[in-house]
């Protein structure tokens, strides 16, 4: 069990936040949809935003970690990849930072554009930067289309893993999952 | 009183005893399910209405024995909207409110006097650094469990204050010497 990121492969805690991350994407964007149209009278309609945000700042926190953990450790090698792969893998990689910053950040200036603060799981509170009621429709507009996008993006990241994992047989998918691509079907 | 261990008995059951009797509520500003709203004549010839956005409070309250009820508010007095940005700065300003010097008015009752669904709460009002006693003629709205698996209580009060009374004495008129407050409270039970 290694740590730290290798040029070999993934150190346990990029795989943990990496998987962890993507369960708690995909559910977020899921119980997004379904809190909107709520019915007033719903036993969720306000534990659901609550649960949405509160899961919302933690993300954000560990995004932070995840980014500086990804710039102060190697990047498992990918020369493996075709020059057209290696650059659409890039660019879908690091297009999941400002994506998900972006989002986080809207869905923050949407739920504190009255002054009120953010609570996390009556855990602590993120207090508001701003008091400006006129930002919460338009940064409203802006996670919803972000939120979109960012799935479209995991949906994109799915499928070249699971090309390169079944079609390539280069177990990137294995390399993600036990940390080693040796592990992978390539190797069985 | 010596702190021996019979005296801080005494003492733990005389604090805990009302606590056991009413319940805990904790004022809806959360949510925005209560308002402290404010209105006054304009020259005698208009109701002028604004409100003060940013306030918290709790209260205790219990059917069976409403005497045993309190309550406690505390307002950001620069909060005051009348829905005119420079009035609201003159509203903040040592004219009236003095907000810089008192940020918070602060409401705690002395004794609620229950009759049916409506109350008597007497209290002192601390505003511009001067406390004074006032009644709220409060009636109940309502209340019972919510969807979410909560329990509210709701009130509405009125009660009017003397504007001299709080050191204000700015020139509004012989007609605007009063305001008159309207209190919107929902409480969820802790």
């Amino acid at each position: 069990m290694t740590i730290r990121d290798t040029t070999a492969g993934y150190g346990w805690p990029t795989r943990i936040v990496h998987w962890a991350m993507a369960v708690a994407i995909v559910g977020m964007y899921v119980l997004g949809l379904w809190m909107v149209d709520l019915d007033y009278y719903s036993p969720y309609y306000h534990s659901a935003p609550d649960l949405h945000r509160s899961i919302g700042m933690v993300l954000l926190l560990i995004l932070l970690a995840r980014l500086l953990w990804r710039l102060a450790n190697d990047k498992p090698s990918d020369d493996n990849l075709s020059a057209v792969e290696r650059i659409a893998a890039r660019i879908v990689h690091w297009g999941f930072y400002p994506l998900l910053f972006a989002l986080m950040a809207s869905g923050y200036l949407m739920s504190t554009a009255d002054g009120r603060p953010i609570e996390v799981f009556d855990w602590f509170s993120v207090p508001a930067l701003t008091h400006d009621k006129s930002l919460e429709k338009p940064a409203g507009e802006i996670h919803e289309t972000l939120a979109h996008l960012t799935i479209l993006l995991v949906i994109v990241h799915a499928l070249a893993a699971l090309k390169h994992q079944f079609y390539d047989r280069n177990g990137v998918l294995s390399r993600m999952w036990s940390g080693s691509p040796s592990n992978g079907p390539e190797a069985s | 009183m010596k702190l021996t261990p019979v005296s801080l008995a005494l003492m733990a059951a005389v604090l805990s005893a009302p606590a056991a009797q009413a319940a805990e509520y904790v004022i809806d500003t959360a949510k925005a399910h209560a308002s402290i709203n404010f209105r006054i004549k304009h020259l005698g010839f208009s109701w002028l209405t604004g409100r003060f956005d940013t306030f918290n409070g709790t209260f205790s309250f219990d059917e069976a024995n409403p005497a045993a009820s309190k309550v406690k508010v505390e307002v950001e007095t620069a909060s005051v909207n009348s829905n005119h940005a420079e009035r609201d700065k003159h509203l903040r300003g040592k004219d009236f409110l003095d907000s810089d010097s008192f940020p918070k008015a602060v409401f705690e009752s002395t004794s609620v006097k229950m009759d049916g669904e409506t109350a008597k709460i007497t209290g002192n009002l601390t505003l511009r650094g001067v406390t004074k006693e006032v009644t709220i003629d409060a009636t109940r709205v309502g209340g019972g469990p919510d969807p979410w698996k909560q329990h509210r209580d709701g009130f509405t009060g009125t009660t009017s204050l003397r504007l001299k009374d709080f050191g204000i004495d700015f020139n509004l008129g012989p007609a605007s010497e009063v305001v008159e407050l309207g209190l919107e409270v929902e409480g969820v039970r802790q």
